[in-house]
């Protein structure tokens, strides 16, 4: 049976050379980065390196990086870190109804702690307007939080014009950047961002790692404290094997990118033209001019997706219904709900989402066990 | 080359290495996907979370996956006195804890916690009537070291646990980082509610840890997003990461009971021979000590310059815990213990492995045979 995996925005495969890197570490380099003698300072030397490629992968220096345990760890970070230590000068938060869960269940215990929150509505492309960000600014906010590439319809955010206007407010702005890093090139200073989390197992380096760019200046109340790592603003020994191996999948990221997203924006192309051959009936949902190549949303009209998703696995296909943190939920997925406010239509889609190793032929298959299911 | 700062973080074993290996290349899907590669992870996830439980005896469900030994402490000491602070806002640790748990009593008392710091006798020990003592009506949360990262010194957990017990209203957590290699608490016997391991102190990865939470137990969450881990900690799980620490762990039970008491006599070995060398005094206790950690003072002597020097001869050993290594302040620990201001800012550590041997300490001692006298010498003469 073939096995083929399109599910690269729940996680992806590690890259051989990263994997390398990771090893190499843990074999040879096991001191703990803040010990004092030759193990410890050949960690920390290693930790640097590492560090200064993933800050210069989006234009940032090595302080303004704070490496984390996980993209989740980041977004609470940012938003719960930011929002405390800037409680003097307000309590509102701004953010949208397609955030991942890392975001929108931070907002949500916020303001159960008394913060307020205003999630912003999208179209039907899943996208936000920057008019309706500004007009939802008021004296109180301190933060604005809004997603790069959206992780189940891929529809991209104007963040440019979203970080212009917090910018001229004096208002700091979180991007969760987890999807677009390494598929849109990202450069912190040209995009005035405040904040912007990056996670490694998203593009093929290890799980385990992940980073916020804080901006300098920036302040943050930690969440996890203790030790003096990550310049007092995580505490706990630094996993420097996965980091080194995210540093690997960075770079390779980069030197590859404009490939991938030529080949994965093909590779989409192909799917629905290979639906349309089949006489599928489908809709993409999503944005088509602003969206990642690599994620593909699709309304198949009557099929329920938990049984086909069943049906697709028992055929080596393995796609999901949303994000995974939420997979085993039988809820309808939010992003749908707030792109179409129909139950029925986020009960019918399934995300496609593309990596290194698909092929065309892989997304003919797909097409031809779609239609499959269908005429069931 | 003698690595004997294991307490700072050890090598990760050979066997270890190749199970995450195996688990990266193989089982790279993530665990909450319902497809086939996630559900083969999860699978393998569930397998080591049952064999942690067995080795820790605790149910799985119980064990709470973290990145590491300063999320858990912080997981445990700021969720409970969160989530609880309706009921109480005091707080019970002692003035011997790691700086992750500190740390996170500091943050509490700014939020406007009350904590009492129950001290220590000379060994670094806490009478566990004086724990008792300091409970109150209000109390919440008691955290303390299970041993000791700096000197070793053992805590009677278990005896701190069956007195706490009589208050059923409140929890209590201990750092068991250091102790859950070589001085294992049997979880089901030990009237704790919260216990945090760290996976790269017994040869395991780094970005591994976890916090035992007794069931019943509800803490607030330090991350907030998906529903990994029953809701206490959102983030993808590291699978491979979480099979290489229960594989470490297995590891590390097998060795110990090959080692047959081998590296206490290690330790006593070491630290009769240190107490012989003129200007050393041993901070660590010779009883209720854990067998891998040996601190000693050189009062004369600034102790980088020592460590530089082992370093200089390939033998690695630190001054105290690597995460305040670089703050040059005295140890908090042994001036806790009314040990002095001077032995406190001289003091350097000594931890084993399991593969620690007998010739790696004759040649420790043998370097500090021959220059520790000419080094006091020279230093006392610049002064």
């Amino acid at each position: 049976m073939q096995k083929i995996y399109v599910d690269h925005a729940a996680t992806t495969p590690v890259h051989p050379e990263a994997a390398e890197a990771v090893m190499d570490i843990l074999q040879n380099n096991f001191g703990n980065p803040s010990s004092i003698h030759q193990h410890g300072r050949q960690a920390r030397k290693q930790l640097d390196e590492a560090r200064e490629k993933l800050a210069s992968s989006i234009g940032a220096v090595p302080d303004e990086i704070i490496l984390t345990s996980s993209g989740t760890e980041a977004d609470n970070l940012a938003i719960v870190g930011y929002v405390h230590a800037n409680k003097q000068k307000g309590n509102h938060i701004i953010t949208t109804k397609v955030e991942h869960h890392a975001v929108l269940h931070t907002c949500e215990k916020l303001e159960r702690d008394g913060f307020s929150v205003t999630y912003l509505p999208v179209d039907k492309d899943g996208r936000v307007n920057p008019e309706e960000v500004e007009a939802s600014i008021t004296d109180e906010t301190t933060l604005i939080t809004i997603m790069h590439g959206n992780n189940e319809v891929g529809t991209i955010q104007p963040v440019t014009a979203i970080a212009a206007i917090a910018h001229n407010y004096g208002i700091a702005f979180h991007t969760d950047a987890v999807q677009s890093y390494g598929l849109i090139d990202i450069d912190v200073k040209s995009i005035p961002v405040t904040m912007m989390t990056v996670s490694s197992h998203k593009i093929n380096g290890p799980k385990g790692a992940a980073l916020l760019y804080t901006e300098k200046g920036t302040k943050l109340t930690p969440s996890v404290t203790g030790g003096e790592q990550e310049r007092k603003r995580r505490a706990g020994t630094e996993n420097l094997p996965a980091v080194a191996g995210f540093a690997v999948a960075a770079v390779l990221a980069q030197k590859d990118m404009q490939n991938h997203y030529k080949l994965y924006g093909q590779l989409s192309e192909h799917f629905i033209t290979s639906l349309t051959k089949n006489e599928v009936p489908f809709e993409v949902n999503g944005s088509n001019q602003n969206k990642l190549p690599h994620i593909l949303n699709i309304f198949l009209p009557g099929i329920d997706v938990e049984s086909s998703l069943v049906q697709l696995d028992m055929a080596g296909i393995s796609a999901s219904s949303g994000s995974a943190c939420t997979a085993g939920s039988v809820e309808p997925s939010h992003v749908l709900q707030a792109m179409f406010h129909d139950d029925q239509r986020a009960s019918s889609s399934i995300r496609f989402s593309f990596g290194l190793d698909n092929t065309f032929e892989d997304v003919e298959y797909i097409a031809k066990e779609i239609k499959r299911i269908m005429n069931r | 080359m003698v690595y004997l700062d294991n307490s700072a973080t050890t090598k990760p074993w050979t066997e270890v290495l190749d199970t995450f290996y195996k688990a990266a290349s193989s089982y790279y899907g993530n665990p909450s996907s319902l497809h086939h590669p996630g559900l083969e992870a999860e699978t393998l996830m569930q397998k080591a979370r049952e064999s942690l439980a067995s080795l820790l005896h605790t149910k799985p469900e119980e064990l709470v996956y973290t990145s590491g030994g300063t999320e858990s402490n912080n997981l445990a000491i700021k969720g409970i006195a969160m989530k609880h602070r309706d009921r109480g806002q005091h707080l019970v640790t002692s003035t011997v804890e790691h700086p992750s748990v500190k740390e996170a009593f500091l943050e509490l008392e700014s939020f406007g916690f009350d904590v009492t710091y129950v001290p220590v006798d000379a060994r670094g020990r806490i009478d566990p009537e004086e724990v008792e003592n300091a409970v109150r009506e209000d109390t919440t949360l008691v955290s303390i070291i299970h041993v000791n990262n700096e000197i070793g010194t053992i805590q009677p957990i278990e005896e701190i646990g069956r007195r706490l017990a009589r208050y059923p209203k409140l929890y209590f957590h201990t750092d068991h980082v250091q102790g859950a290699a070589h001085v294992p608490l049997d979880l089901s016997q030990s009237f704790v509610d919260l216990c945090t391991i760290s996976g790269h102190k017994f040869h395991g990865l780094k970005g591994t840890g976890a916090l035992y939470t007794k069931q019943g137990v509800y803490l607030s969450s330090l991350f907030h997003g998906g529903t990994q881990e029953q809701a206490a900690r959102a983030g993808t799980e590291n699978v491979p990461g979480i099979v290489a620490m229960s594989k470490a762990l297995r590891m590390s039970r097998e060795k110990q009971s090959d080692d047959k008491g081998r590296l206490s006599s290690l330790k006593e070995y070491l630290m009769e021979r240190l107490q012989k060398i003129d200007g050393a005094i041993v901070n660590t206790p010779i009883y209720g000590s854990a067998p891998h950690i040996i601190n000693v003072s050189f009062p004369e002597m600034k102790p980088e310059v020592l460590v530089q020097e082992l370093t200089r001869h390939s033998i690695h050993v630190s001054t105290k815990s690597a995460c305040s290594s670089k703050l040059q302040e005295p140890s908090a620990v042994i001036k806790a213990a009314g040990l002095g201001e001077k032995r406190a800012a001289s003091a350097i550590r000594i931890s084993f492995s399991f593969d620690t041997t007998q010739e790696e300490i004759d040649r420790l001692l043998a370097v500090l045979n021959s220059n520790v006298p000419e080094m006091q010498k020279v230093m006392g003469e610049k002064k």
